[in-house]
């Protein structure tokens, strides 16, 4: 029997409508775990990096985390993997919510998309029966609109569903995909389903899923429950509210956005406020929220309720999680109703709440530039709000100079010219980030920025604290209890750490302490994305209840599979070497790994080179971030050494192959 | 009937405004329930039902009561505060009428049996894990009326009789068990 998993995959070839359940090989669960361990196996093995985004032969897929759907606390991710049409590399977005665990009731682990659906389809996995059914009468609606219209249809009001809006048929390279309460957004991966002519996946499942050593199992549960109990009660002193808590990032909880408003910059990411939040801003915002904001609400099995269901005057409802609360109004420099307003319409269309914005700013400042002009925005409104919705209509429909933006500030500016590029100054890898710009270099998130390949900070950072506490006796009192340090040794490091002085950023914590300290950051997120957990419950808070020293026990009695640190340290490492290969073999080389320009005022160029050296000897790649041979086979993937050395990467040193065209323009 | 007899009631409260959907009620309650305990889990098993429909605010626990062998001559639809809830939405049989509270493979009726157990839990189950206290439990000591306690295994019994007919029923038990001696 297998534990915590299913054992089968649903293989999908929409080209020909055909539907299949393949059983898996249960020595992969134990080299790659599952979610996007597996994910990244399938992905290496069946797209070669000649499939562009767009062809029939890339795949999509929906993998649930290995111990999704069994009683473990907030695992409840699905792990949605692609060939970004943005990045052109491996992207792989989350979704919390209701998903995942119910694709394991419906006795699956992933849903595997292959091929291209002729007419907007939708699949129906119901248990054991699973159709392709016509979705044209759902051409064109919102996602959210979409999944109230399929429960309808099929009298299943308990079927999870999985949407993508207007965005992602028109294969807008921010488009999501929405489910409720939960989206997976980041990487263009709505704009693949769209591109495949899938509308929705919905699944119900009644089925069970089992646990290896049950009384086990559950006795680490509530050890999970006990401790965020004790830290619901006991948040962390002197840093800001949204990381003293547990959770992912609760925004829909906090009032006070002092931190974010006046530190986080405004606009297309340039403008800081810094005496922004007042009393009376205060008021309004809360009396905005506290308008608009019926009910918190949580993801599947989990207490934390990050998210929110939102009303707004003359609106449908719609849910919203994180920091899409404020980026559309920091983007336009509006106030929190227009946020929550606008976010509506983005939610029904399936965008990223992250990009979008910024495009829609990065537009606005070429035209104040002079750039684009008068032209390009034919009826646009006059007033700033107005404009932002008439432009973000433009981009999901693709039509005028939305067609342009809707391929996301890297293409855009390529494709405007006359100087547009040094508009699109906030992204890693040809993806927007999060709109910071700060003065001091800082070490540990400069090999976080250059390296992370979920091309996120959001999804690489956590565990160790951002800053340190001013004085040693804050410091001592964090480092009494912090038992989920993987090694003592990161006490140390944080309790010498000073604000100022010799011990202080860029030269402290040292090259090799930032090593260290990014890579166990890394891994917990890997872990994560392994398993299908939360991590606003494990990688990403400070003090999490799932850590390094019981998530084996967790993987153990959950899924039967005889697990220690070492080889948890080990699979982690090798399904993260795995990613970076899928990108090496696209063309990813040394160039890529570097934050924006301008993310810091203050830059160190030497310290920055041997920071990365360093970092990449410690991770057993070349000086190209390219793994080398032996710690390919220290992995146990040789396979992947003796296809880079047919391919001549080894040899290549700059990645000469690396893609620079969009796969948009080619089209045309 | 029987005699009076010091009885202790056992309750649960529901908040319904503290629910914030993350159905670990249902989980946790199939959990407790599979055999081994704990062995497995599969909501759809569950003897609570969260009735979930975030775009109208409607987040309603529902508790399995008595298997009714006979649906009811006539249905009710109830609109609380503008909210218009599913039809039977309040009721906590396992009926014929619909799908809910029914075992998924063999359609044999669930009921919440208050999470019995040797030595007795502290609190139900799906009590515990939902830490916001939509739930909460209570207990209080009453003079009842002894009633005679139809166990789970005549639970089972009387509705597949209903079902399939005792004839039926009679049938397959004298088969199964001269299948299980041989
Ligand atoms: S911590 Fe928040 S985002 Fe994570 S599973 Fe729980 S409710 Fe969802
Ligand atoms: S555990 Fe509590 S909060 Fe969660 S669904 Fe059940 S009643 Fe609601
Ligand atoms: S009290 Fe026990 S049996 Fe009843 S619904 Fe709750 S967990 Fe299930």
């Amino acid at each position: 029997m297998r534990y915590a998993e299913t054992g089968f995959n649903l293989e999908v070839d929409l080209t020909r409508g055909n539907i299949e359940r393949v059983e898996t090989d249960p020595r992969d669960t134990e080299l790659y775990l599952g979610g996007l361990g597996t994910n990244a196996k399938i992905l290496w093995e069946r797209v070669p990096p000649e499939v562009e985004p767009f062809s029939p032969e890339n795949l999509l897929i929906f993998g649930a985390g290995l111990l999704c759907g069994t009683p473990a606390i907030g695992c409840n991710r699905t792990i949605v993997s692609t060939i970004s049409p943005q990045t052109l590399l491996m992207a792989f977005s989350m979704m919390g919510g209701f998903w995942a665990p119910e694709l394991k009731y419906a006795g699956y682990d992933k849903v595997i998309l292959r091929g291209k659906s002729p007419n907007l389809v939708y699949l129906w996995i119901n248990n054991d029966k699973v159709e392709i059914r016509d979705a044209t009468h759902l051409k064109g609606r919102g996602a959210v609109e979409t999944a109230e219209l399929i429960r309808q249809e099929l009298k299943e009001p308990r079927a999870q569903v999985a949407a993508i809006g207007l965005a992602g048929e028109n294969r807008v390279y921010f488009a999501s995909i929405e489910q409720g309460r939960s989206s997976a957004s980041r990487g263009g991966i709505g704009a693949v389903m769209g591109d495949k002519g899938v509308k929705a996946i919905v699944v119900r499942g009644t089925k069970d899923i089992n646990v290896a050593r049950p009384a086990e199992f559950l006795a680490l549960c509530n050890e999970v429950m006990s401790y965020i109990k004790f830290r619901n009660e006991n948040p962390i002193p002197g840093v800001m509210p949204i990381l003293a808590g547990l959770g992912s990032p609760q925004e829909m909880k906090v009032h006070d956005e002092k931190w974010h408003t006046e530190n986080f910059m405004w606009g297309n990411s340039r403008v800081r406020q810094k005496d922004f939040w007042n009393e009376e801003v205060a008021r309004q915002w809360a009396e905005t929220l506290d308008s608009m904001r019926t009910r918190l609400i949580s993801c599947y099995n989990c207490p934390m309720t990050c998210g929110a269901t939102i009303s707004p005057p003359g609106l449908p409802t719609y849910m919203m999680k994180c920091f899409s609360k404020l980026t559309y109004t920091m983007a336009a420099f509006a106030d929190l109703e227009f946020g929550l307003g606008i976010a509506q319409s983005a939610t029904e269309y399936g965008v990223d709440g992250f990009s979008t914005p910024q495009v829609m700013a990065f537009a606005l400042e070429l035209y104040e530039n002079g750039i684009l002009t008068d032209d390009d925005f034919p009826g646009m409104p006059s007033d700033n709000e107005g404009r932002f919705y008439w432009l973000l209509d433009k981009i999901v429909r693709r039509e005028g100079i939305g067609d342009v933006l809707a391929n996301g500030t890297y293409w855009a500016a390529r494709q405007i010219g006359k100087g547009a590029e040094a508009y699109a100054h906030n992204n890693i890898k040809k993806h927007e980030q999060l709109p910071l710009k700060l003065s001091m270099l800082n070490p540990i998130y400069f090999l976080m920025y250059a390296t992370g390949e979920k091309i996120n900070i959001t999804q690489i950072e956590g565990q160790f604290p951002q800053a340190p506490w001013p004085t040693r006796e804050e410091r001592e009192e964090f480092v009494k209890d912090w038992f989920q340090v993987p090694d003592e040794k990161f006490k140390q490091y944080l309790l010498d750490w000073e604000p100022r002085g010799e011990k202080s950023m860029p030269f402290y914590p040292t090259v090799e302490m930032c090593c260290d300290i990014v890579d166990w950051q890394e891994k917990m997120h890997y872990i994560d994305d392994g398993l299908g957990m939360c991590s606003g419950l494990s990688s990403f808070p400070l003090k999490p209840p799932y850590h390094m020293h019981n998530y084996p026990a967790f993987i153990s009695s959950g899924a039967g599979i005889d697990m220690d640190e070492a080889k948890l340290t080990q699979a982690a490492k090798r399904y993260r070497t795995l990613v970076r290969a899928i990108n090496i073999r696209r063309g990813m080389r040394r160039k890529d790994d570097k934050p924006p320009e301008n993310h810091w005022k203050k830059r160190f160029p030497e310290l920055e080179k041997e920071l990365l050296d360093t970092y990449y000897k410690f991770k057993g790649w070349n000086d190209q971030g390219i793994p080398t041979k032996e710690s390919l086979h220290e992995l146990g993937l040789d396979y992947v050494s003796e296809d880079f050395e047919k391919r001549g990467i080894y040899s290549d040193n700059d990645g000469a192959s690396s893609k620079e065209t969009s796969p948009e323009t080619e089209k045309n | 009937m029987g005699e009076k007899k010091k009885k202790i009631i056992k309750s649960i409260k529901i908040d319904v405004e503290k629910c914030n959907g993350c159905r670990s009620c249902e989980m946790i309650c199939s959990a407790f329930h599979a055999t081994p305990k704990y062995s497995s889990n599969n909501p759809a098993r569950s003897r609570i039902r969260l009735i979930r429909d975030p775009l109208r605010d409607i987040y309603l626990p529902v508790y399995a009561g008595e298997y009714a062998p006979a649906e009811c001559m006539g249905r009710d639809k109830y609109v609380i505060a503008g909210k218009e809830y599913e039809e039977c939405g309040f009721c906590r049989a396992s009926c014929p009428s619909r799908d809910v509270f029914k075992e998924p493979d063999s359609g044999l009726p669930l009921k919440c049996d208050m999470c019995e157990d040797d030595p007795p839990q502290e609190k139900p189950l799906c009590v515990q894990w939902c830490i916001h206290d939509a739930l909460i439990y209570e207990e209080r000591e009453e003079e009842v009326e002894e009633e005679v306690k139809l166990e789970d295994v005549e639970v089972g019994l009387e509705s597949m009789i209903d079902k399939y007919g005792l004839e039926k029923v009679m049938d397959t038990v004298t088969r199964i068990s001269a299948s299980k001696k041989s």
